[in-house]
This record gives C-alpha cells, structure tokens and sequence, in this order.
C-alpha cells in the first residue's frame, strides 16, 4: 500500500524545461512514474521526452488531470510555483528546489493550509515508493520494496542509509526526504502519522540532524502514540557548537538542538540509535525479529 | 548572515528604532574621533561575533575622555573567548532604569514569526527561558496581516506597568516587525531594551541574523557582512555556492549534501580521525564547483589527506568526475585522494576516472573511505 504516492500518482514537472527538471523527468519516467507533462511559463506548445509543456499549472491540471506536481523551478521563483499547483488543486507537491526564503515559505505554508495541500520539502530529494514510482531526484537503483518506512531531513545521506538497508535485503515501503529547511511542509511526525496507518510498513527510520527540534517532537510522538518499531540516526554529532543553529530558535523550544539532546529523546522513546549509517540496517534487522 | 551590534543598530535606526548616538572605531585615532563627537559618560563595547563580552570585559563605562581612551586601548588589545577584539562601538551611555527583551524570530513547529517579550532583560533570555518561561510573553505572528497595533499593544500592556510606556514600546515594537520582514530576518532582537529614567526606550543592545537565501534581494545589506572576523576560505566558498566550515583537524572532506557531510565528519571521528573541513557542494554540481572546492580545501596546510564522498541523486557523479580531472590539471595536488563515488551517473564517472589515469584511491563505502583517509593521513584508525 505505502503512503502518498503509488502507480497511479499523475505527476506534472514544474520547471521541466530547464536542466535538472528535464534530466530528473526522464529517470522519474524510467523508474515509472506517471509523468504526463510539465510547465514552463512561456514555453507552452513544446515537448520534453514526449511529455507535453504547459504555460499555466490550471491549463496543465486540466488537460492531465495531474494530481501530483514536483517543482524543479530556480529558488526566486519556488513559492509562487508551489503556490500555483496548490491553486490548481494539486494534492502532493514535492519541491526539490533549494534557497527559498524563509519568509517566503511563511506565507506558502498559510497558503496551503487554507487548500488542504500536502508539501514535501522545499531543499528536499522528493519521495519514492520502490518498485511503484518515484518523485524527486533519488537515485532509484538502490531502493527495494519492502516493509520499512523512510523519513529523513537529508537527501545523500538517505541514499547512504537505504543503500545499507537494501544490501542487506530490507525494503521500503515509502522513503520521504522531508528537507533540511526550517519551515517545511512536512515534518517527522506528519510523516510518522501516516506510517502508522498503512499495514505495508512494519518498521520505520528516521534520519536527523542538528537543528530544530523536529526529532525531539517525533520522540514525543512515538512515546505516546506509535504503534511500529522505529530506528533513528543523528547527523552532526561532531559538529562545532557554535555553527549550530540561532539561539532564538532554541529559546522557543527550550532547547539547543545539538545531536546529544536528539539522541537522548530518541533514546528515551524506545528509539534504538545507530552510531554510523551502515549500522541502521543491523538495528532496523534486530526490530524486525 | 549575522550582523554584529552596530550594524544592527544600523539597521534598525533606519526603521525608527531609537539608538543612542555613537560610532564604530577600529584604531586609537578612530576612538579619539568619537570621543570627540559625543556626550560623556560613553561606554565602549567590543564588537565581536560571541556572546558574552560584557563578563570578558568587554564592555566599559567611561565619564571622561582619559577614561575612555585607556578602556578603549585596553578593549582593542583583548581577546574574548579567543578572538582578537579588532572594532569597538563608542556611544554616549544612558541612564538605565529598567531593562526589558524583545525579539522577533521564525519558529520551526509553527512555521510562523513569533514575538518574544520579557520584562527580565538584559539578562541571558535562554536562560529565563529555562528556569522561568512563564517570565517570556509570546504572540505568533498570522503571515497574511503581519504584526497588527493591537497585538503589539496587547503584548506590551503585559510587560510595561506604565500604560505611557507600554504605548511608547508598541511602537517600538512595530518597527522591530517591519525591520524583521522588510530585511528577511531570521532573528532581530533587542536586549536588552532599556527604559532610562527621563522615560525614553533605547535599544541598547540588538542583533540581527538575516536569512542567506534571501540575501540576493538584499543587495544592500551586503555592505554589512562582516569581514574583520570572517574566515577567507570561508567567504571564498560561498562565493563559490559552496558552503565550507574551517575545522581544526587534517582530513579535507569534500562531500555533497550537508547532511552526509556531516555524517563523514562524525565517522572520521568515530574512527579516531580529525576532520579539516566541513565541506557540501551542493546539488547539482557543475564540474567547476568541484575544482573550487579542492582550491579552497588544498589551500589548508593541515591537510594531509582528501576525501571525496559522493552519492549522486541530483549531482551527477560524471560532473564530479570531470571537476575532479580539471583540479588535477589545473592544481598542485600532493596529498592522497580517497574518493568514494556512487549513484547517478556512477559508471560514466569510473570510467572517466580510470582513463584519466588519476593517481586516485577509490573506496566502495563511507566507512571503508574514512579508515582509509586516516590511514593515509599517517595516523592510525580505531577500528
């Protein structure tokens, strides 16, 4: 079953003209995902791997009926994109755009709220339900389908992690990059929620980082509400503490968001940690028994 | 980018936020000139990119001119926690009767700004935020309106007994807002907010971080980066779209993406190795980003090793693989060069490699690249 995306997900490819966006619309085909068309602002009329371009998402929307978009569009421009396919009526949007502004993503957030949109991301490596389809840029090689649910903030380090898992014959079911932004569309435990519910996956890792205080809360959640074994790991246990994040951040949390205090709250959740990321599969292996 | 304390100041005087009077001096004779300039007393503050100067002693009052040219001298020739004082803030010093905080910032969890007011200013807020958070008075800001006068009044009522002043710091308050969204902050704080004892509001200490992905439509906050502590590799890379951190140790980790980034650093350390650098490329690597970063890597005389872990997804190794060539060519590489490649593109990448002839050391994971790394640092790995 797996969550959000599957065979039958429609994608449209914002921004697919340009070099990522044409280059990843044609591995996302490949992999097979469902990509009927994209949108280029002035570049209606044309053809990209036989995908038909549009001027407008609505004009898109229509002549598809797309229900998923990917935004590949330049940073200055990101918010306005993912605004357009939610005003379209676009369900899941996944943008892999990196640099948005915060202040921008502010009022996006608000924005999709009032339509009832799902983002992934923004500065996110999109989604992917092996063996069905994938949005985003992940290489689809190394995934394999299983029974393992994937949330992670980061994009590389999610190929490491699932690399691992793959070798050593755990699948996935889902893996979602979230992004490593401030504000995005997607957290840990909105992801965690929909795990819960799809009988598909028996498991789930979460890869963190320093920063925030989003593992803090899916530790919470876990405690209190998760019904799966989870396995977690922290990116950043060496990092030099005065390139963390601003103090005001941590004021509003009470909370530094260092690697220690993530791995501490996952501990206490019942969440077992790895120390490296070949190790996660060893640990996901032990859950599963 | 974090602004120090006057070009905060400098920020939000242009918004109307009342600052006292005063000048930025780098030498002896830029100090004089102040001092001329302004009322005594003065006070003179170190203006550095850490916390805690006023404990250093960083921060000095003065009521005459004597006074104040020996604290100057004795600040300018100081470190605080290890960084040399290399600018000072001389400006005319005000009566303090009561200290207040405020601060703007985006809060993660609720994806909006929030405002913070305390009445316990001056003091460190992450403190009273822990021991007395009921002391910090919050509003989250709705994006589409901003910050409306009534919730600035609302929120100061609670925090000023004097219903004149409360009116007075509302406004202050709303300035602070349009200084906070106008620059693209991340953070603009104010404390400690002072009250002095004829009833005017100063911000006598402020801080701003300002967003980096919105600083191309700021061009003319640029003038304010500060350059007198930046680390120059550090600025070169991010001239370069790299984003690089100077660390302490003699393996230079070339990686994509920040968080495999990081985890290289950690399993460096994990196996008894020091890393010399924090180093992401980024997505979508163009084979001169690659050349860049060895540039700037090589440029570190800790060096002694080089590893590149690269897993593909939107960088394609074949554009790493060709940066790496032209930095061979174009760059006196000595130390060995472990290079752990894999994902998009990963087969036209090797065989470009090998055909190059590169004195390469190709490695089949992460963990097998930073033993190796270590290893051909000289040191030896805990394994």
């Amino acid at each position: 079953m797996a969550i959000l995306l599957n065979r039958d997900t429609r994608v449209l490819v914002q921004g697919i003209t340009g070099r990522d966006g044409s280059f990843h619309a044609k591995l996302m085909l490949e992999y097979g995902t469902k990509v009927v068309g994209g949108v280029t602002p002035g570049k209606g009329g044309n053809e990209v791997h036989g995908l038909p371009v549009f001027d407008t998402m609505r004009e898109a929307v229509e002549k598809t009926s797309a229900n998923a978009s990917v935004i590949f569009v330049p940073s200055a421009f990101a918010a306005d994109a993912i605004m357009e396919a939610a005003s379209a009526g676009i369900e899941l949007i996944v943008a892999i755009t990196e640099g948005i502004p915060v202040q921008d993503m502010i009022r996006v957030m608000e924005f999709l709220k009032e339509k009832g949109t799902r983002l992934i991301g923004p500065n996110c490596p999109g989604i992917i339900t092996p063996g069905e389809a994938k949005i985003g840029i992940m290489p689809g090689q190394i995934f394999k389908k299983g029974n393992v649910g994937v949330i992670s903030r980061s994009g590389t380090l999610t190929y490491e992690i699932v690399s691992h898992l793959t070798v050593a014959d755990i699948g996935q079911s889902t893996v979602i990059g979230i992004g490593g932004d401030p504000i995005i569309g997607t957290r840990f435990i909105d992801a965690l929620e929909l795990f819960k519910d799809d009988p598909q996956t028996e498991a789930v890792v979460l890869i963190g980082e320093i920063g925030g205080t989003d593992e803090q809360d899916a530790a919470k959640y876990i405690k209190d509400k998760f019904n799966k074994p989870v396995v977690g790991f922290i990116a950043g246990r060496t990092a030099p503490r005065e390139k963390r994040m601003g103090h005001a951040g941590a004021i509003i949390s009470g909370s530094s968001g260092t690697a220690e205090e993530k791995i501490r709250a996952f501990n206490e959740a019942g969440v077992k940690v790895a120390s490296e990321p070949e190790e996660v599969a060893k640990l996901v292996k032990e859950v599963l028994k | 980018m974090k602004l120090l304390e006057y070009s905060s100041k400098e920020v939000m005087k242009e918004f109307g936020i009342n600052v006292q009077p005063g000048f930025l001096a780098r030498n002896m004779e830029e100090v004089r000139q102040a001092i001329d300039k302004l009322n005594f007393p003065v006070v003179i503050k170190a203006q550095v990119p850490v916390g805690g100067r006023g404990k250093a002693g960083g921060i000095k009052l003065a009521s005459n001119k004597e006074e104040a040219l020996e604290k100057a001298e004795k600040i300018l020739s100081m470190k605080i926690k290890g960084i040399p004082v290399k600018k000072v803030l001389v400006s005319e010093a005000i009566d303090i009767d009561r200290e207040f905080y405020l601060g703007i910032v985006i809060d993660r969890r609720s994806g909006k700004a929030v405002v913070m007011a305390s009445a316990e200013g001056g003091v460190d807020i992450e403190e009273v935020a822990r021991t007395k958070p009921e002391a910090i008075h919050k509003l989250e800001v709705t994006p589409r309106w901003g910050l409306r006068p009534f919730e600035a009044r609302e929120l100061m009522f609670k925090i000023f007994d004097d219903k004149k002043t409360a009116l007075k710091a509302s406004g202050f308050l709303l300035k602070l807002y349009s200084c906070f969204a106008e620059k693209d902050a991340q953070l603009a704080e104010i404390n400690p907010l002072a009250l002095d004892k004829q009833g005017e509001l100063w911000a006598v200490d402020a801080k701003i971080l300002i967003d980096d992905n919105a600083l191309p439509r700021h061009p003319e906050l640029e003038s304010l980066r500060d350059m007198d502590y930046a680390d120059l590799k550090e600025l070169e890379a991010k001239e370069a779209d790299l984003s690089f951190v100077s660390l302490d140790g003699y393996i230079g980790c070339c990686v994509n993406g920040a968080g495999l980034a990081m985890a290289t650093m950690d399993i460096i350390k994990k196996y008894g190795g020091e890393p010399a650098n924090f180093l992401d490329i980024g997505g979508s690597s163009r084979p001169e980003k690659v050349r860049k970063a060895m540039e700037i890597i090589l440029r570190d005389p800790k060096v002694r090793s080089i590893y590149f872990n690269i897993f593909g997804g939107i960088t394609r190794c074949d554009d790493v693989a060709k940066g790496l060539i032209q930095a061979f060519k174009e760059l006196n590489v000595k130390q060995p060069v472990i290079i752990r490649l894999t994902g998009t593109n990963e087969d036209i990448a090797r065989k470009m490699l090998e055909e190059s002839g590169l004195p390469l050391h190709p490695v089949k994971t992460m963990r097998e690249g930073a033993i190796r790394a270590i290893e051909m640092a000289g040191e030896k790995p805990l394994i």
